[in-house]
């Protein structure tokens, strides 16, 4: 890993996204990987896992992304994602003030039981839906084009998730992924923000551990009696 | 029966058509052919000199002479899988009075099967049967492709949503009316009577409607009465109670109960997929109030891929089978065997699926899998968009109801060319027809990564075999037409099941069925003769069903179900030989059409041959070889060696006769591999000898046909 002859040094960091449901983290996810977007896109079920290399000046981030579902009763399987990952992106909805408090109660999870070093950023999503000036920031063509006539969704205000963000150091951004607006931004923000301690250069802890808790309590017994093999998640 | 008085009419229809040339149909790779075997006699006789209407006055020998030199290879080969040859015997009248059924290999003996048809065929002249068999071409349900189409007039339409209330442009009166318009419909509520699902319309403009079907529901369900169903005007209403849900399906397609039964069963597997049994009994014995929607948020789209997959009309639903992707015996061989060399240990299913359709399986042997459980797979996978969409790969906690209902199972799919550095991004959002997807499924929810470098393995040896590119192309082309399956017959279009192996067939949907409606007029026609034939108390085998737009058979074996459509005019004769020359071909493709490994044929045979030599070492050589075969013949070279097949004791060479030891290294599982077989059969004439290893196999021990005792033997090994 240290040969300064090698080309960069490349990394792998296991990154999981967290966020109610809608508020959009697929479509960030195929925004950073794909380059891509979709209307009314089919909620995810499970979790979706993609990769995606991010080039810094001094060496290479290989981000293995866990995209999870954001319903009610996956919450119970979030653990097996989070578990170990070096960072996270909680997203909320900028039209939407519950999904904020959803997310907060995320970074209180993540910073409870999560991995003590971990990287979250705070991401308010679908800006394309307010008509703010900031939008126009992008050097991205698309957004910002909208006419003021247009309603201003906007029910989360900058200020209060920022205050929010900084009171708990977290990174945070307002994206659009339908624009593409700060999207890789998020990410590469990220992955300057990971302490070079905590990277190795083959496939990081994150990813060979996730496999590290027993997960006795949730599988089917092919063996023995069948037998209730899973607690309630959402009653 | 009817077909005499429906025939007529039609039959007119050709008499006029006989002077300006008849209005050609489709019919494509009839290559210059203009006829059918059976009207290419007309064309005989219109050939002699005279050219006048007397050519209709053949007799009966001409035609048979016709089609006894078209079919002779034919008629053998029907003799040889258990038909008689219907073409070579052909008389006029007596193959319409005959039963097709006496011909069929059921496993009754044919004498009881005497005919359902015979005696009330009047004989009819020659130059009728002659215009009758050239008006068969005419295809089923002509009427709809000429815009007459009146219950399904709106079908089209039928998947389109309604707009909800935020639209101004629609009153209330409107979307009423709108959601009044669909055919079908879906409804889920909870035995309070709160809405869980509908297919149709918001909740909040179903909202009474549903209050309705819930009073009228309890009210029975307090009688101690449950309602099963009732009938509205054209309308169909079926109601199935599980545990503390209702579910009602109304429909005004004409589905029998017991399939809209079967649906409603499948949506509510589907939600069972979602919650399992206990947590969903205990939302409701905990607060029998919930509103079931919060758990279930995000499924709506799956219940209604799998409600819309119910309206178009699914054989696969209704034959409550799979199809699979026909492919060629040894590709599929060295697909299967790619897949479980890479197995991994935590595995408990593996599928690969391309367009819905099955490519291979592997599984324990004390686990099969269900066709339900599969269907909701591929509902997921390949008729809601969801997972294919988000690119990359899946990993997905589901339970499967038939296989266990209690517990959830996780789920690993990928799609072959899914993965972000297979493809440019953007190319594979579009179709989910052809795409491949692999399926691992484990009872383990930490074995992602395991079961993820089982893909890339699976993957990289299918790519090196160049078996990727196979599947892709053969999935991407559509299936086979009828013309090309059974070339100079009537037939439209058919499915054929295999009952063994809860498989389907069927040909290419093109060129008649392509339209929704026709599909939606085809799978009508297969479901009322799906139902006709599985009706309580009827023991039908063979349904011949004539009406004014198609005419249809249905002929059901302990081995086989069979279904085809033709043209209103078609005569029993066309069908049948239509019928006979789709069952040879099936037959013929049998291990092309379906997987047939996942089934228990297996022979197994125990080889046992032992050679003492105490005296000189104490020790002896034994040989325990427990073979599986998939296939057997006395043919080495068409035996098919299971993977399963495994042979215990170790080899001892003998200096003269090479390392056998290459051959049957240890005890580990052998390849199915006929060659292989070959080389053991030679050896072992050689009298190879192998020596038992000195330790106790369990898992040889627990093999029931692996029991021998004999007073040579150590006890270990009883």
């Amino acid at each position: 890993m240290a040969d300064s002859n090698a080309p960069k040094p490349s990394s792998s960091v296991k990154l999981v996204l967290l966020g109610e449901a809608a508020v959009g983290k697929s479509s960030l996810v195929l925004r950073f990987v794909n380059n891509d977007f979709q209307e009314n896109k089919e909620p995810t079920i499970g979790a979706a896992f993609l990769t995606q290399k991010c080039n810094l000046p001094s060496r290479t981030i290989k981000f293995e992304i866990w995209d999870t579902a954001g319903q009610e009763r996956f919450a119970s399987l979030a653990p097996m994602y989070y578990r170990n990952a070096q960072a996270a992106l909680v997203v909320y909805d900028l039209t939407k003030p519950t999904s904020l408090v959803k997310a907060k109660h995320w970074v209180a999870e993540l910073q409870r039981q999560a991995s003590p070093g971990i990287v979250i950023a705070l991401v308010g999503n679908k800006l394309d839906l307010t008509n703010d000036s900031e939008s126009g920031q992008g050097d991205n063509d698309g957004d910002g084009a909208e006419g003021e006539d247009s309603g201003d969704a906007r029910k989360v205000s900058t200020e209060e998730a920022k205050s929010y963000a900084e009171e708990e150091s977290l990174l945070f951004f307002e994206t659009s992924a339908k624009t593409g607006y700060n999207v890789t931004d998020v990410f590469t923000a990220i992955a300057n923000a990971i302490p070079e301690t905590s990277l190795k250069s083959t496939r990081g802890p994150g990813a060979s551990n996730v496999v590290s808790r027993g997960g006795d309590e949730q599988r089917v017994n092919l063996n023995g009696p069948r037998e209730a093999a899973k607690e309630g998640c959402a009653c | 029966m009817g077909s005499e008085d429906a025939g007529s009419p039609a039959g007119a229809g050709a008499a006029d058509g006989e002077e300006r040339p008849p209005p050609l149909p489709p019919r494509p790779s009839l290559q210059s052919k203009p006829t059918t075997a059976l009207s290419s006699m007309t064309i005989q006789t219109l050939s002699f000199p005279d050219g006048s209407r007397g050519t209709f006055s053949t007799t009966a020998d001409s035609p048979v002479a016709a089609e006894g030199t078209s079919s002779p290879a034919e008629g053998h080969d029907l003799s040889s899988i258990g038909f008689h040859p219907i073409g070579s015997a052909r008389k006029q009248d007596t193959d319409e009075s005959m039963s097709i059924m006496s011909m069929a290999p059921t496993l009754r003996p044919p004498g009881d099967l005497e005919s359902l048809l015979v005696g009330d065929m009047a004989k009819r002249s020659p130059a009728w049967m002659l215009l009758r068999s050239q008006s068969a071409a005419v295809l089923p349900f002509e009427s709809i492709r000429a815009g007459q189409g009146t219950a399904l007039a709106g079908f089209e339409r039928e998947f389109d949503d309604i707009p909800d209330e935020t639209d101004k442009d629609w009153s209330d009166g409107d979307r009423l009316q709108l959601w009044k318009s669909k055919l079908k419909h879906y409804m889920i509520l909870s035995s309070a009577g709160k809405p869980i699902y509908s297919r149709h319309g918001d909740l909040g403009l179903i909202n009474s409607s549903m209050g309705v079907v819930q009073t009228i529901i309890s009210f029975y369900e307090s009688a101690k009465n449950p309602l099963l169903g009732f009938t509205a005007g054209d309308a169909r209403f079926v109601v199935a109670t599980e545990g503390p849900l209702y579910f009602v399906a109304i429909s005004r397609l004409g589905e029998s109960d017991s399939q809209l039964r079967a649906q409603l069963n499948a949506l509510y597997m589907q939600i069972l997929s979602t919650l399992t049994l206990p947590v969903l009994t205990n939302i409701f014995a905990n607060r029998p109030s919930t509103d079931l929607r919060r758990p279930l948020q995000g499924t709506e789209t799956l219940l209604s891929s799998l409600a819309d997959s119910f309206t178009r009309g699914s054989p696969s639903v209704l034959l409550g089978a799979l199809e699979c992707l026909r492919l060629r015996k040894s590709h599929r061989h060295s697909i299967n065997n790619a897949f479980l060399k890479a197995r991994a240990d935590s595995l408990l299913y593996g599928l690969i699926v391309a367009g819905g359709r099955l490519v291979s399986v592997i599984r324990p042997r004390r686990h099969s899998l269900h066709p339900s459980d599969l269907q909701l797979i591929f509902n997921m996978l390949f008729e809601s968009g969801g997972i294919k969409a988000a690119g990359g790969e899946n990993w997905i906690p589901l339970c499967l109801p038939a296989f266990n209902n209690r517990g959830y199972l996780y789920m690993y799919v990928s799609f072959l060319d899914g993965r972000p550095d297979d493809t440019e991004p953007g190319t594979d959002t579009t179709d989910t027809e052809g795409a491949t997807a692999i399926i691992l499924i484990s009872p383990d929810k930490e074995s992602f990564f395991a079961l993820q470098k089982m893909r890339d393995d699976v993957v990289t040896e299918l790519k090196k075999k160049g078996l990727s590119d196979l599947i892709k192309t053969t999935a991407a082309k559509s299936r086979p037409l009828v013309t090309e399956i059974a070339p100079n017959t009537h037939i439209s279009h058919f499915l054929f099941k295999s009952k063994a192996n809860v498989q389907f067939c069927m040909p290419s949907l093109q060129p008649t069925f392509d339209s929704p409606i026709s599909h939606r007029r085809l799978m009508s026609l297969y479901s009322h003769l799906h139902a006709t034939m599985h009706a309580r108390h009827s023991h039908l085998k063979v349904l011949h069903c004539v009406s004014d737009d198609s005419t249809s058979l249905a002929w059901v074996t302990p081995i086989f179900e069979f279904y085809c459509v033709a043209g209103p005019n078609a005569s029993r004769a066309v069908m049948t030989q239509g019928a006979n020359k789709i069952m040879q071909w099936a037959k013929r493709e049998e291990e092309r059409l379906f997987i047939i490994g996942g089934g228990r044929r297996h022979f197994i045979f125990v080889l046992i041959s032992a050679k003492l030599d105490i005296a000189a070492s104490g020790a002896f050589e034994i040989e325990v070889f427990v073979i599986v075969f998939t296939s057997f013949s006395r043919h080495p070279e068409r035996c098919r060696l299971s993977p399963e097949s495994r042979v215990y004791g170790s080899v001892v060479d003998r200096p003269n006769q090479g390392s056998s030891k290459d051959l049957w290294s240890g005890n580990e599982r052998t390849r199915g591999d006929t060659t292989r077989w070959k080389m053991h059969m030679r050896r072992r004439k050689k009298q190879i000898t192998v020596k038992a290893s000195q330790r106790e196999d369990t898992s040889l021990l627990s093999i029931p046909y692996l029991e021998f005792k004999s007073k040579n033997t150590p006890t270990q090994y009883t």
